[in-house]
This record gives C-alpha cells, structure tokens and sequence, in this order.
C-alpha cells in the first residue's frame, strides 16, 4: 500500500481532508468514508445499531412509554412478604418489592445507564486521549523533552493500569462518597489509562510512516504533523474502543450499584440496584432479577457489536 | 533472560512507590477531617483523639508518608476501624479462598475455551464456529454479578442442584490446614468435606470463568484462523504430513502465543470479577471481604486491599511476560 505524499500546497491548510488518502484503494474515499460504506453493508453493525437506537429511543421516551413515575411507591400496600403481584393490565410487568410499576422501572433505568454510560466514557475519552496524544506526540517527536513528557505520562498510566479497573473505578466511588457524579467520575477515571496506552501506540506507530518521513522532509511544522496528520490518523483504534467501552460502562455503572456505590436517591430508577433489591425475592418474582439484568446485557450487546464491525471496517485486512 | 526479568521488576518499582503516594492521598481526601470519616457515624471526640495517634493524621504529611511507606515495608498494611483486626491478617486468612475460586474458574475458561476455539476455527462458517461466535459475545456482555445472580436462582434455589452459597456446608466439620478447602479435604481425607467445598465451588466459578472463557474462545479462535492461512501450514500440507502433525507441531504451537498472554490477562478480571461472584454467593474471599469493607466505609482495609491486589496483579503480569519471553525470543529483545 502505497501512501501518497500530502502535497505541500491546499491540502495542508487547516479543516482540509487530514484522513488517510486511500485514492488507490478505494476510488476517493478516505479511511472513514470507505469504513461507513463498509459499516453499511455489516449484518453485525445493523443489528448493534438497531440495539443501540432502541435503547436511545427508550430512553429518550421514558415519560412517554409510562404513565407512572419512576420511584412512586403508591402501591406499597399490595406487596406483602409473600406475594408480590405480577403483571396485570395496569402494571405490564407487575410490581416491584418497593411496590413501583417494574416497566417504569426499567424505562427510566434505560435512561440512567444511557447518561451514566456516555457520560463517563466521554469523560474517559477526553482525559485519556488528551494524554495519550501528548505522550503520542512528544514521543514521536523525540527529543530530550519530548522523551520526559511521554515517560512521565505514561508512568502516570502504567500506575493507574496496576489497579484493576473495577476495582479502580471502587476505590474512586469510595472516595468520593455516593452520588451520581462519583459513579460518572470513577468510571470515567478508570477508563483513563486504555484510552491514553491506546492513543499513545498508535500515534508512534504513525511516527514511523512514510507520510509522516515526507512531511517532515517537505518541511512542516513538527506541531502541524502531529495535530493536522498523525493525530487524526490514529484515532481510529480509540474511536473503537470507546463504542466498546460504553457497553464495558454501563455494565459497570450497575456494578457500582451493586456494590452499594451507586447514586443514592431511589427516585432514579438504576439496573444495578433493581438487580441487588431483587436478589432475596428470587423465589416468588424471579422477574425482578431477570429483566433488569437482561436489559444490561441486551444494551451491552448493541454497542458491543457496533463496536466490533466498527472496528473490522477500520481494519486495513478486510478493506478491498 | 535473567535480565529482561531484572529490568521489568525495576519498572515495577516506580509504578509502586507511584501507588503508595496515590493510595495515602486517597485517604487523605476524603472528605473533612480524616479521622472522622475513617470512624463514620460512630465518631466521638475520643475515637478521633486514638486514631489521630494511630494514623498520625495531626503530623506533617512527609512525615506520615514516610511511616506509612516504612509500615508497609514491614508488612504492616493498616489496621481495620470496624475490627481492630491487621489487614494482612485478614488477606492471608481469606486469600487462599479466592485463589481457589479464581483458579478453578481459569481452568473452567481453559479447558472449555482452547478446545473450542480451536474447533470454531477449523469450522470457520459453519454451524459450530455460528454457535461458538455467537455464544462467546453472550459470555461477553453478560455482566458477572448478573450471571452469578441467575445461576444461583436456577441451579440452586429453583432445582436444588447445587448449594446457593458460602464456601463448605457449616454442618460439615472438616479440618481447616491450608485454607484451601478442597485441597485441606484431600491431605486429611476428610473426602465429605472435599465433595462438598468442590460443590460449593462449581456455580461461582462458572460464573466468574464465562468472561474469560468468551475471550479465550474468541482469541483461540483468531489466533488458529491466522496461522491456519499461513504459507508453512500451506507448505506442511503439500509436504505430505498427517493432518494431525501438522495440528499439534505447526498449527497448535503458533496460535498458543497469543492465547497464553491472554490467560495471563486474564488476572485483573478475575480479581475484579471475584468481588461480584464472592457477594452474590457469600463465598468467603477477600471478594466479599472487601465488598464488607465497602459497605462498611472502612477505608483502611480499602487500602491496604487495594495495595495487595495491586501487588498481585503487577506480579502476576510479571509473571506472564517472563513465560511469554520463555515462549517466543523475540519478546525477550524489544
């Protein structure tokens, strides 16, 4: 493969295509151009893509798809230790233990797991590509100083990365007392460290290309090369391991739930703490724990497949 | 050798002297004074007095960080609020439960897993690999205190299977020598009390294996796919050797590099994965210890437990790069 050297002229002033000029393989079409036309033609990512949609669309919708509020205990009165009712044509999945409407429940836990789960990847993303791409681009630019800001940054990750990250996200939310912010911080916090390692290699690894040699040698900026040409040709990978993380964080949103450090309030509805609330009426409303714990997975499931045919589209092998 | 295994221990030590400051800042941003969030609720102006002695928190922070380290040092990783009891006490007397479970539940992943990739990519496109593919993403999102939580509803509470929890029935009176109570039913021939930890075990191990089982299968099953198109497999064929040579010298050999490094990766989701699994069945690790710990705020065993898994998990890592540089030379260079 044969990357054509960015010429000199127009297509170095800022806002033009900084993609990848795949012209030979692909008829015009950049990196990710050619990665959505192939995106389009994936049964896996349609699937993804349709999970994902509906879990938004729940989401988004949750007042409209219920009459109820989420957290409203008004019908207490017929849960009793024994029974709680099951589903009836006012309460479509029955009662909770608490005596909410379960489908409530689980509407607006969609919403909670949507904004917990974007929310801290974002957070993670940001954090964690802004250093990978400084010790990324320090380090491919070299120098004693550029040597010291990679090191130093990456020592600051190899740290972080000794922790488990479950247990990383823990020790934050335990720290930071219970509360919504927490759990978006310290699962955010956690994803830190993989975001910034995979940012970093494949920056360096662009360091070493053909492109890169030619831009130098045409004399630009060695800031410009690293912002305007390595930067957004590495971001691939990480763009794939956000989607993916998204399904790794809403799955741990409810773990932190379970665990006793989610938020507190029980007017949100939460998958995880419905799941722990269920754990000791398993024998007479084994549905209290299915559902929500389906539905984490279910939601998992979408941006887990999205996630891998993004990155098969992406892959250089499968291109052609 | 030697030196590759010199140089990554001194990497280490950066990476832990980095934790140690990063773990006593913790405790010291909790919120408010810290003695009195160390106590919780329970604070009286007499509790703060004995812990501000203890812990030293009314010294100058160097100072306090050089006894913390030097504690440390001596094997001393702080002492519980609730309990009084030393966190190195507790770790070592729940340790051996949790390395039970978390390798019972790798050689579940393992055994299941290799096989099965192997299988699925030899069967690329067909109904196997589908059913293969398919099932391991299932394994994938489901979260572990989820399946955990499933499992016991189904195999234990709805057929009675299997016990719903703990470690060893308490009707049982076995000899406890190592902790390890499968292993102690054996060196004593107590073979009731070996049965019945074995049973104890199965559910929570599943559990706890299914991530790590998913992601051998997947990589066993890349990692086979790759070299099956390789030219020396092409080669090996048109030489004339036996499918199963050729399976077990040039096939298996290759594609296991990169299925040992995972088995090896394996470590942080199984510890991580060992604190859901250990609540949802009050299995006695340091899983539900910690989990108790949480509950209960008590942030002296959260940081000493963190800094000993954190140890573990840098050792073991340690460990898997020293078996993959024995493995494939060329790690040993870069």
């Amino acid at each position: 493969m044969s990357i054509p050297i960015p010429p000199a002229g127009p297509s170095t002033t800022p806002g033009a295509s900084v993609a990848l000029d795949d012209k030979d393989l692909e008829g015009g079409l950049s990196l990710w151009q050619g990665a959505f036309r192939r995106l389009r033609r994936s049964p896996t990512a349609w699937c993804g893509a349709v999970i994902v949609a509906l879990f938004v669309v729940v989401a988004a919708a949750a007042p409209l798809l219920t009459s109820y509020q989420p957290g409203s205990t008004q019908w207490a009165g017929d849960v009793t230790t024994t029974e709680i009712p099951g589903p009836s044509a006012d309460h479509w999945l029955g009662l909770d233990r608490y005596g909410s409407d379960l489908w409530t429940q689980l509407v607006y836990g969609a919403r909670q797991s949507l904004l917990y789960g974007v929310i801290s990847t974002v957070l993670g993303l940001a954090v964690g590509a802004t250093l990978g791409a400084l010790a990324g681009g320090f380090g491919a630019v070299g120098g004693r100083f550029g040597t010291v800001v990679d090191a130093t940054i990456m020592r600051l990750v190899d740290i972080m990365l000794a922790v488990p990250s479950l247990l990383l996200a823990v020790s934050i939310a335990a720290m930071l007392g219970q509360s919504g912010t927490a759990v978006v911080i310290a699962i955010g916090a956690a994803q830190v460290p993989v975001f910034a390692r995979l940012l970093r290699g494949s920056m360096l690894a662009q360091g070493k290309a053909d492109y890169v040699l030619a831009a130098n040698a045409l004399g630009l900026r060695r800031s410009r090369i690293v912002m305007s040409h390595m930067l957004p040709n590495s971001m691939g990978p990480t763009i794939v391991q956000a989607t993916l993380n998204l399904a790794t964080a809403i799955i741990e949103v409810a773990a932190l739930s379970y665990l006793g450090l989610g938020a507190p309030d029980p007017a949100i509805a939460e998958w995880g703490r419905m799941l722990v609330a269920a754990q000791d009426r398993f024998d007479d409303a084994a549905r209290l724990a299915i559902l929500p714990g389906v539905a984490i997975a279910i939601t998992a499931l979408g941006f887990t497949l999205f996630g891998e045919a993004l990155r098969e589209s992406l892959d250089p092998r499968t291109r052609r | 050798m030697l030196r590759f295994v010199v140089r990554r221990l001194l990497l280490l030590v950066p990476v832990l002297i980095g934790l140690s400051v990063l773990l006593f800042a913790w405790v010291r941003a909790l919120p408010g004074d810290p003695a009195r969030s160390l106590l919780g609720e329970r604070a009286t102006d007499a509790g703060v007095e004995r812990i501000n002695e203890v812990y030293g928190f009314d010294r100058p922070l160097v100072e306090q960080y050089v006894s913390y380290v030097g504690a440390l040092l001596r094997g001393d990783f702080g002492t519980s609020i609730q309990t009084g009891r030393p966190v190195t006490e507790s770790f070592i007397d729940y340790f051996p439960a949790t390395i039970e479970l978390a390798v019972t539940a790798l050689l579940f992943a393992v055994v299941i897993g290799v096989p099965l990739g192997y299988l699925a990519a030899r069967h690329q496109g067909r109904w196997l690999d589908t059913t293969v593919v398919t099932g391991s993403l299932l394994g994938v999102v489901t979260p572990v205190f989820f399946l955990a939580i499933l499992l016991k509803l189904v195999f234990a509470n709805w057929l009675g299977w299997l016990p719903t929890g703990l470690r060893q029935d308490p009707r049982i009176d076995a000899t406890h020598v190592t902790n390890f109570y499968v292993l102690d039913g054996f060196l004593t021939q107590e073979w009731d009390a070996a049965f019945n930890a074995m049973a104890h075990l199965v559910l929570p191990a599943i559990a706890l294996g299914t991530i790590p089982l998913a992601i051998i299968v997947r990589i066993t099953r890349a990692a086979v796919a790759d070299v099956l198109n390789e030219d020396y497999v092409r080669t090996a064929h048109a030489k004339g050797l036996t499918a199963a040579t050729i399976s077990r010298r040039h096939v298996l050999r290759n594609a296991l590099l990169p299925v040992v490094t995972t088995i090896g990766l394996q470590a942080g989701l199984l510890l991580s994965g060992a604190v859901l699994t250990e609540t949802v069945f009050s299995f006695n690790g340091i899983g539900s210890y910690l989990f108790t710990a949480i509950t209960r705020r008590d942030y002296p065993v959260l940081q000493g437990f963190i800094l000993f898994i954190a140890l573990l998990y840098c050792l073991i890592n340690l460990l898997v790069d020293v078996v993959y540089g024995l493995i494939d030379p060329r790690v040993r260079a870069a």
